[in-house]
This record gives structure tokens, sequence and C-alpha cells, in this order.
């Protein structure tokens, strides 16, 4: 609703003054007069009309609206016809717009699209409420006045720009993975919405599959011991409707020509998902992403798949070219092909090395475990 | 929406570039100069040229050089009537001193 009145008066304060007093009436009229049979049609007319009258009566013609000739009570004449444009691409891009820092454009997309009050993100975000407030105010200000334009970009600029909403979206998923739930289905619900406003862009649909089979995997997650590894879940806590919503999602993607970053990942969550996993096809998907991102964690996880596949020994040759030595996975990685390829002393040092940086105790039981059975 | 854009040179040495690329940044300052919107600022002299004035109590300050390390001083500016932000963006990345190592900032100025 936001959205519409944000289109309409292009001014984010505006739209908040006027949403917040079309719920006011509604909350005191609709008990005594019934409600009307399109409560948001008479919600955004109402907000509208009221931003209207504060407008006049303010003499400030330098505020942009899309129309200035309303028609009569129109709150009294409500009929289920009245068309309300679905203003909510424009919305995500402009919160999403470069000029606002990121930490800006993730408050303001979770406030204006997601609905989530300041207070619930300030406390998803570990921020004080104050600061998060501070944080949206800031924000809306500069929309307004550096002149950020609510429209969806132009073509030229669309790729980039869609990138950035993607990367937020993705943003708010993973800042939930850990376990504010709330957060991970705000993302979901983002890039649903995403997926039916953008229906032909393939990453959208991408990431959507990526969100969706990660998240299905959520009851498996966890235990009082903390986190659970993959290998170690229980499969059957894993909720199939969204893996199989996730993998429609991914074909849609692929069938649109998807070979994106997010296609890849999401194909590489599908074949995880599958029992057995097909490594041959999941080391040749790392590869890719690890060739697109330059990232050595990808390059890492493609070694672990090749030494799946059964190639330990191009698998180790793969990992000693990494730079990661902080990181207990590349250690606790090469202990465990050094132990396939008999060389029990290499593995024993490795295996003590990632000891001294790993953090989760899941993760140190089975370090542990393996160091055991060397023995 | 009425924009300033400061210009900021960035480490590059004039010398290094070559005569045809010394041209090519020519042509693109005219270019964004006679765009429509722009109103040129005044030429600057380089930052070498600066002195920086602070008013401590009774006492006037003066140091040699710009307000900031030279390699990051304003080397010119202008001003650009634009649409919305998007448009100043596009005038800014057209500005020589964006590609070659420096920076524009685009700054809306008051009450437009």
């Amino acid at each position: 609703m936001v959205a519409s009145l944000v289109g309409f008066l292009g001014d984010f304060e505006r739209a908040e003054e006027a949403a917040q007093e079309a719920f006011a009436i509604a909350a005191e009229r609709w008990p005594r007069a019934g409600t009307p049979s399109n409560p948001r049609a008479w919600l955004v007319t109402t907000g509208r009309n009221r931003a209207i009258d504060r407008i006049r009566r303010e003499r400030t013609l330098a505020e942009k609206t899309r129309m200035l000739e309303v028609p009569e009570p129109a709150e009294d004449e409500m009929d289920d016809e009245t068309t309300i444009p679905d203003e909510r691409l424009e919305l995500v891009f402009t919160c999403c717009h470069p000029a606002l820092a990121l930490d800006a454009q993730v408050a303001l997309t979770l406030r204006t699209l997601g609905g989530l009050e300041t207070g619930e993100i300030a406390r998803a975000f570990l921020v004080p409420e104050q600061t998060m407030a501070k944080r949206l105010v800031r924000a809306r200000q500069k929309i307004k006045r550096a002149g950020i334009p609510f429209r969806v970009p132009p073509p030229h600029l669309l790729p980039d720009r869609l990138d950035a909403v993607l990367a937020v979206a993705y943003l708010i998923f993973n800042e939930g993975y850990g376990g504010r739930s709330q957060l991970a289905d705000e993302a979901i619900r983002l890039g649903r919405a995403l997926a039916e406003l953008m229906p032909d862009e393939p990453e959208v649909h991408a990431l959507l599959a990526l969100m969706l089979i990660t998240d299905a995997r959520r009851e498996a997650r966890f235990d009082d011991g903390g986190i659970v590894l993959l290998r170690d879940q229980d499969r059957s806590r894993w909720n199939l409707d969204e893996i199989a919503a996730g993998r429609a999602a991914l074909d849609r993607a692929l069938a649109l020509g998807g070979r994106g970053v997010y296609a890849l990942q999401a194909a590489i969550a599908s074949l995880h998902a599958e029992d057995p996993q097909d490594w041959p096809q999941l080391v040749a998907l790392y590869a890719e992403l690890a060739r697109r991102t330059g990232s050595p964690v990808v390059r890492l996880n493609e070694a672990a798949a090749l030494a799946e596949a059964g190639d330990a020994a191009a698998a180790l040759a793969l990992v000693d070219g990494l730079e990661l030595e902080q990181y207990h996975y590349l250690h606790a990685t090469r202990a465990e092909l050094l132990r396939r390829l008999d060389r029990g002393g290499e593995a024993r040092a490795a295996y003590e090395r990632a000891l001294e940086l790993v953090h989760s105790d899941a993760e140190r039981r089975f370090l542990e475990q393996r160091l055991a059975e060397l023995a | 929406m009425k924009y300033m854009l400061l210009i900021h040179h960035g480490p590059l040495e004039w010398d290094a570039l070559s005569e045809d690329e010394q041209k090519q940044v020519g042509a693109d300052y005219q270019a964004v100069s006679t765009t429509p919107g722009v109103t040129p600022g005044a030429w600057m002299e380089p930052p070498e040229l600066a002195t920086t004035v602070r008013v401590d109590g009774d006492n006037t300050l003066t140091t040699d050089g710009p307000f900031v390390a030279v390699k990051e001083a304003l080397g010119g500016y202008l001003f650009y009537e634009a649409d919305d932000l998007d448009a100043a963006i596009a005038l800014a990345a057209r500005i020589p001193a964006a590609r070659l190592g420096g920076a524009v900032e685009v700054r809306p100025l008051k009450g437009t």
C-alpha cells in the first residue's frame, strides 16, 4: 500500500504519513460503518486524498504528484473496479539505488517492501532502534533531496541495478541464515515478488531457487550442539515442498538461458540436495563458479567435490595452490585428502592446524574424531 | 534539480598521457561543458598553487597547498540542471577525471 502511495506522491515521507492517516481513519470508521468491499483500494484512495489535501494546504507545487485532480469524496464511493498500479518494482529499485549506503538499502527495503517495523529490523540486525530509525530517515531524506528517481531503471542501467537489488535480497537472506528466520522469510518473499514482477529475468528466478533450496534445510541445520554439517543432516527434516519449488524456479531460470552466478549456485544447491550426489557435475559447476568469482573458497569446494568424485590427488594439488591459511576448512580438507592418500603423518599435522582455527563445536568434534582414527 | 559537480583529478600526470589521449581528454571536457543544462565553472590553477586558511581565535593560520592531499584535491567544478540524480551521475561519469584515477562528487544544491 505504501508502494502505491510512494509511486503517486514520489515522496517516501509523505507516503508514510498518508498511509498512517488512512489506517487511523479506517480504524475509527470501519467498526462503525462496516468494512468496504475493497479495503485496500479504500486505504490507498484515502491515503492519496489526505496527502493531496495536505499538499494543497501547504501550497507547495514543487512537490511532484502524478495528478492533482481528485474525484469528489471517493472514500464513500469505492468500487471493486479501481485498479491500483503495482509500483513495487519502482519501489525496490529506488530502495536499492547505488547512491544509498548498503545498510540503508537493506533497511529501506525491509521497511518499505517488507513492511517490517523499525524495531523489528533493528533487532534483526542487532542495532539499537534509534540507530535504525535514523538510518531510515536519512535514507528517505537522501532520496528526496538528492533527487533519486522513483522508477525502474532504463535498459542501459538495468543489469547493474538489478544486480544491486538481488544482492540486497541475498544479503537479507544470509543475515537470516544463522537462525533469524524472519529475515530469511522476508528475503524469500521479496524474491517471489521480484520473480512475479520481472518474470523474464533468469537471475531473479535463480536467486529465488537458491534461497528456497537453502532454506529447505533450515530444520535440519541446527541441533543442541550447534550447526549440523550437510553430510550429517537428517534429510527427513528437509522441507521437500521448498526444494521442489526451488527446483521449479531453477528450471525457469535455465529455460530463460540463465548461466549467471545465482543460477550456478542454485544448480549446486539442487545437486547437493540429491542422494546420491552427482560429484562430477558438481565439480564442473564449482569450477565455473570459481572462474566467474575468482573465489578461493569456491575452489576449495571444487576440490572437495573432486575428491568425492574419486580424484584425491588432483584435489590435493588444487588445495595446495590456494591462499587460505587462516581458514580452518582448508586444513580440514587437506587433512581429509592426505588421509585418503595414506599420508598419515601429514594428515595429523593438518588436522591439528584445523583444530587451532575451528570455531563450531560440531566441527571440532568431527575433527577430533578423525584425528583419533588416525592413531 | 540543480547539482554541483566537484571534480577531483587524482594522481594522473598530464605528461604521462599520449598526445592522442590528451586530445581525447580535451574533447571530452569540451563535450561535457557544452552539454545542455551544464554551467561550466571557472578554471582553477593546479592544487600545488593553493593556500589553505584557518582562523584560531585571533590568529589566521595559512598553510601551503590544498585542504586535502594534493593528489585528491579539487581541480574544477560545474553546475548541472538535471531531471534526477541518475542524469547527474551519467554526466559525472563522462568527466575524464572520473576514469583517470580521480573522482567526481555530485552534490545537490539547496532549494532546487
